[in-house]
């Protein structure tokens, strides 16, 4: 029992943190205040104990926690490696922020089921800090299916037949998904055995003929890419829009499109490798997609009218910049890829609370509403512009830097189309976003009749407004100082060349 | 000294419990169903020992009478039959507990006659997983059928002409067994599953045992509802009274699973890949229909008793199909299978019968919310038994998939992984639309009545069985080694 | 032709009242009836393993001088008769079972006919 408290146990106590906070909320479903205090302070031992697994993961450490045989020759095991730790810091930090959002939000919305909300969200960043410390894939399985569950009551939180709708059409994407990555899973560890992650691939040539390769990477790319938003795999996101904006925030921006992503570089990078993808075209297969979806869903993204909706689809098309980086794998697309993972995270979370403000405080849903609203709520809307300048790669916000990587990535690995592809979607990303703030800034206000259409007078909950513009300032911070105060970049780097320089054979497995 | 009279004194606990429960009845009102879980809970830690004995010391015979065999009857407890037997008596001691602490319908005058075929019945089921003796299988499979027939026909007069019909079917059923029977009896002489084994396995499968074999196999599956064969299961478990559907469809078609995997296995040499006699074949591709047919007939379903009717058509239909597959992780995924649909399939009967006991009804259309405020605990256990039943990580359901898909890529045929994966997807249909009911929808009106969540003796065992289905997954490794893999036949 | 049927012609018959069990069972409209089928049904089974222990010339298996002990093969097989007297207890407690049913059956509907009854389950 003692050896549950101790160091090497860390990876499990940062899983379970959130999941033994699940109980504790729902039995003060009473007492709001209790109930979003241990909520707030799950979130924060979350982030310590990451933090704390970050420093012996800079260290070289590769933490690696054996719990029990789950099937025959296949243990349920967390590791901590760098891209890990990368996707945890980024889910663990914005759960604290999404937090103290929601209080505000959920109050200032009187939403019913709030103990069910929190419930739901503290057990859905247990799964995916468990599937950021996945070792092997059955285990990331386990977790990928538990986030499933765990966001499935998120959707339908408002429960109307909208809700009840879009729930139905995610449990279908996303348990189908994961019913083909199982598939995938078996049919891979029947002839390898454990299948631990391991930097650069574990699937031994010939173990497999070139179409069983490919359809095994099909059954995956199929089963994370429903969550990563790949089109034609991408219609229940915006349809899941209807959730609460704080759900939106974390687990569309966030927790549930990122493990997606997370899961597309685990299986690119740590399933397949580089060199088996570039052997059986399957890079090209992939960035085919990617490209496509880019593109689409900037162009979708443009038309529409409902704010979260165009969120939606921006989320879809900057998610496949992360899919492109993964296919070219290069080191310096692998790096880009793997930064604008957490970029895009902090850039679009930014918009999300600021959609989620602006619908509390003002109820507005329409960006065609949006006339004159900065001029009430200037923090607000401040912080939807930098979002937007990062989104659309223009320094000094961070996500000039992942784009920047990711554009260079594509120029070394010999494919200057898609350079030209990031480009465009820039501009296009340019050409949804910016309206908005200026409609908010420069617009007058549209005269109505009616006092409860106007513009509230002053700013939204500074719940809600503080956590949006630190959510803003830290995506400036990391814009200038990529590696301050916590070292992204340096992490990015690490991840990438242990992915493209080593291949299978080049290193022992470290799983 | 106990130890060699294990495999009978399971049985006769039961019969004995059966003689005793006029007596009983007149003691006391509630002494019956007392007496029922009483004993269910001897008889299971018998069955405990007699797992444990098998499991440490290999299997062993117990000559009844002390006939020697193929004179005597021979009773046998190996590793396979020890397994079946803690499987029906957990799973129905468990249902008995609840019978007694939180369904009151059957006390009084009718509950002596009830209880006292429960322990008929489920002496007979423990006396079919204990025998060696083809004949005495037979009659310990119609000493349960025909209590089973009286439990499942003590309801509404809709009860007894659903039960009349199983009893019809399943009379046929134990006839063509016994006529299969009689070819073999002409073929070897012998009725001793071991003797018969070694005589077939030296002259090999003629005409004559293969016809009875043939015979047998349609029997059986009449009796364990394989898919052609199923018709008389979804009526006669709808209309049965809540209790006898929770004792009985969990482990009654288990049962016949058993005996088709002793005599398929064990006592008739069929070779899987003999084209000429293809039964493992057929056995697999009426699993799979069977798969497809229940699960697509429980989604109209506004009855959700029938509903889990059909998903057990459903769920014999995985075991079939692990059998038929003939490989090791094929044999194990079915095995498996048995222990977890017992578990899930009792814990969704058992909520199905706390609604009725409720009187909420077990209609889908009219679940609501409220629903889930009056019974926070027991739904949440019914959700954890479908997720189950979906076949989600780390629940049980998920790893008797995935053996399943083991066996199904080991025997080279994919056909069969998309048949489970998409069978998944269908048990999520018809579930969801029942979480979807009971969680999610206008809560206006009773959004003021208070939650309790608390635990009593009224969801005691729903609770128990769907914690164990978290155990039971999460320690399915430890199962499969130290219990399925002994069992398992070379291939 | 004529051979096979004469040598077998114990067995022909047993197969005659299988099928005629088995279509009263599947066609009739009486529940009574379809019992009735039953048990001519269970009778076929019966007599199936009564033909198979018989021997020609053979006696029935009661001591008797002329063959003593030492010359079993003089009686006919005692097992299948044991084993009968088994079958026909379970059939006769089938009977009983069913027929219980039916007079609840009846009680509650008024008919044991199987399309009226039907009718009145649809209502």
């Amino acid at each position: 029992m003692n050896a549950f408290f101790q160091a090497s146990f860390l990876p499990l106590h940062a899983v379970l943190v959130s999941f033994l906070a699940v109980p504790a909320i729902l039995l003060a479903s009473r007492r709001p205040n209790l109930r979003e205090g241990i909520s707030l302070f799950a979130a924060v031992a979350k982030f310590a104990l990451v933090l704390a697994l970050l420093g012996s993961v800079l260290d070289g450490n590769r933490p690696v926690l054996e719990l029990l045989q789950i099937a025959p020759g296949i243990s349920l095991s967390l590791a901590v490696d760098p891209l890990g730790i990368f996707f945890a810091l980024v889910a663990s930090g914005l759960w604290i922020l999404t937090t103290v959002y929601s209080i505000g939000y959920m109050r200032g919305n009187r939403e019913g089921g709030q103990t069910r909300y929190y419930a739901s969200f503290a057990l859905s960043l247990s799964a995916t800090i468990g599937i950021a410390f996945s070792a092997n894939l059955l285990t990331f399985l386990l977790f990928y299916e538990l986030l499933t569950l765990a966001t499935y009551p998120l959707v339908v939180h408002k429960e109307t037949p909208a809700a009840i709708r879009a729930g139905r059409m995610y449990l279908a994407y996303a348990l189908s998904a994961g019913l083909l990555f199982l598939a995938g899973t078996i049919w891979l560890q029947s002839r390898t055995g454990m299948g631990s992650f391991t930097a650069g691939g574990f699937i031994a040539e010939g173990l497999f003929s070139s179409w069983e390769l490919t359809s095994l990477f099909l059954l995956f790319m199929v089963g994370v890419g429903v969550k990563a938003g790949i089109m034609p795999l991408h219609s229940w996101l915006p349809a899941a829009m209807v959730a609460p904006t704080p759900v939106s925030a974390l687990l569309h921006a966030v927790a549930v499109v990122k493990s997606g992503a997370f899961g597309v570089l685990r299986i690119t990078g740590f399933v397949f490798g580089p060199e088996t993808m570039r052997e059986q075209g399957l890079d090209l297969l992939l960035a085919c997609f990617a490209g496509a979806t880019i593109l689409l869903a900037s162009i979708i993204a443009l038309k529409q009218d409902d704010l979260k909706k165009r969120l939606a689809f921006s989320t879809i098309g900057h998610l496949s910049y992360i899919v492109m980086g993964a296919a070219l794998a290069s080191t310096a697309a692998f790096t880009g890829s793997v930064l604008h993972l957490s970029a895009h995270a902090l850039m679009k979370i930014t918009l999300f609370l600021c959609a989620g403000a602006i619908y509390v405080h003002a109820h507005k849903t329409r960006v065609s509403e949006l006339d004159g609203l900065g001029r009430s709520m200037p923090w607000t809307f401040g912080a939807f512009a930098i979002g937007s300048l990062g989104l659309a790669g223009i320094p000094p916000v961070n996500g000039f830097i992942s784009k920047w990587w990711l554009a260079s990535g594509s120029l070394e690995s010999g494919y200057p189309l898609v350079l030209g592809i990031f480009l465009l979607s820039g501009l296009l990303n340019a050409g949804y976003f910016f309206p908005i703030v200026i409609r908010g800034f420069f617009h007058a206000p549209a005269e109505t009749e009616e006092g409860a259409h106007a513009h509230p007078a002053s700013e939204a909950s500074p719940w809600m407004v503080v956590p949006l513009c630190l959510t803003a300032a830290l995506a400036i911070v990391f814009g200038i100082m990529p590696d301050f105060p916590l070292p992204f970049f340096d992490l990015a780097r690490q991840i990438a060349e242990s992915v493209t320089l080593s291949g299978p054979g080049l290193l022992p497995p470290s799983g | 000294m106990i130890g060699e009279h294990l495999p009978i004194i399971v049985i006769l606990t039961y019969c004995i419990a059966a003689l005793l429960m006029p007596a009983a009845g007149l003691l006391h009102r509630k002494a019956p169903s007392i007496l029922a879980f009483a004993s269910g809970l001897a008889a299971l830690v018998f069955s405990f020992m007699t797992l444990w004995k098998t499991v440490r010391e290999g299997a062993f015979n117990y000559a009844v009478g002390a006939w020697p065999p193929p004179v005597g009857i021979e009773l046998l407890a190996d590793p396979l039959s020890a397994f079946f037997l803690v499987v029906i008596n957990l799973v129905s001691t468990i249902v008995l507990f609840h019978a007694h602490f939180s369904d009151g319908k059957e006390s009084g005058e009718r509950s002596i006659s009830y209880y006292a075929c429960v322990m008929l019945m489920l002496g007979g089921f423990s006396g079919i997983v204990g025998t060696a003796d083809l004949f005495n299988l037979f009659v310990f499979l119609e000493m349960s059928a025909l209590a089973g027939y009286a439990l499942l026909g003590n309801g509404s007069g809709r009860a007894a002409h659903s039960a009349f019909r199983y009893l019809i079917l399943g009379t046929i059923g134990a006839s063509f067994y016994l006529l299969g029977l009689g070819f073999i009896y002409v073929e070897t002489g012998s009725l001793n599953m071991g003797d018969v084994s070694l005589i077939l396995g030296d002259v090999g499968m003629q005409t004559t045992a293969r016809i009875g074999f043939v015979f047998i196999i349609i029997g059986i599956s009449l009796k364990m509802a394989l898919l052609p064969l199923h018709q008389w299961l979804p009526d006669a478990y709808t209309d049965a009274p809540a209790m006898s559907t929770a004792l009985i469809a969990p482990i009654g078609a288990k049962v016949a699973v058993y005996v088709l995997i002793r005599l398929m296995y064990d006592v008739f040499p069929v070779a899987p890949g003999d084209w000429a006699f293809p039964l493992h074949t057929i056995l697999a591709i009426a699993g799979a229909a069977g798969i497809i047919w229940g699960s697509v007939m429980a989604i109209p379903q506004t009855n959700m008793k029938r509903m889990l009717a059909y998903s057990s058509v459903a769920q014999i239909g995985y075991i079939a199909l692990g059998i038929g597959l003939a490989t090791p992780f094929g044999y194990i995924g079915a095995v498996l299978h048995v222990f977890n649909h017992a578990i899930m399939k009792a814990c969704l009967f058992l909520f199905s019968a706390r609604l009725e006991k409720t009187g909420q009804g077990i209609r889908i259309d009219k679940l609501t919310p409220a629903t889930r405020r009056r019974l926070p605990v027991s739904t949440a256990c019914f959700v954890l038994a479908a997720i189950s039943m979906i076949g989600l990580p780390p629940t049980a359901g998920f790893f008797s998939k995935w053996y399943l898909i083991l066996g199904s890529l080991e025997s080279g045929n994919g056909f069969y992984v998309v048949v489970i994966l998409a069978s998944s997807l269908l048990n999520a249909v018809y579930f969801f639309r029942i979480i979807e009911r009971i969680y999610f929808g206008n809560t206006d009106t009773d959004a003021l009545e208070p939650v309790r969540v608390r635990l009593t003796r009224r969801n005691l065992a729903l609770v128990t069985l769907a914690l164990s289905l978290l155990l039971a997954g999460l320690f399915n490794v430890w199962i499969v080694k130290s219990l399925i893999a002994p069992m398992v036949p070379a291939f | 032709m004529i051979e096979i049927i004469e040598s077998y012609y114990a067995y022909w018959v047993c197969f005659l009242l299988l099928t005629v069990g088995l279509y009263g069972i599947l066609f009739k409209q009486n529940l009574l009836k379809k019992v009735i089928g039953l048990t001519i049904f269970q009778a076929s089974v019966i007599l199936f393993f009564i033909i198979i222990a018989f021997k020609d010339g053979g006696t029935v298996p009661i001591y008797n001088e002329a063959f003593s002990t030492k010359e079993p093969l003089g009686y006919i097989n005692p097992l299948p008769h044991a084993l009968m007297l088994t079958a026909i207890v379970v059939g006769v407690a089938t009977v009983g079972v069913a027929l219980a049913l039916l007079m609840r059956i009846h009680k509650a509907f008024g008919t044991i006919d199987e399309s009226t009854l039907w009718k009145e389950l649809r209502k």
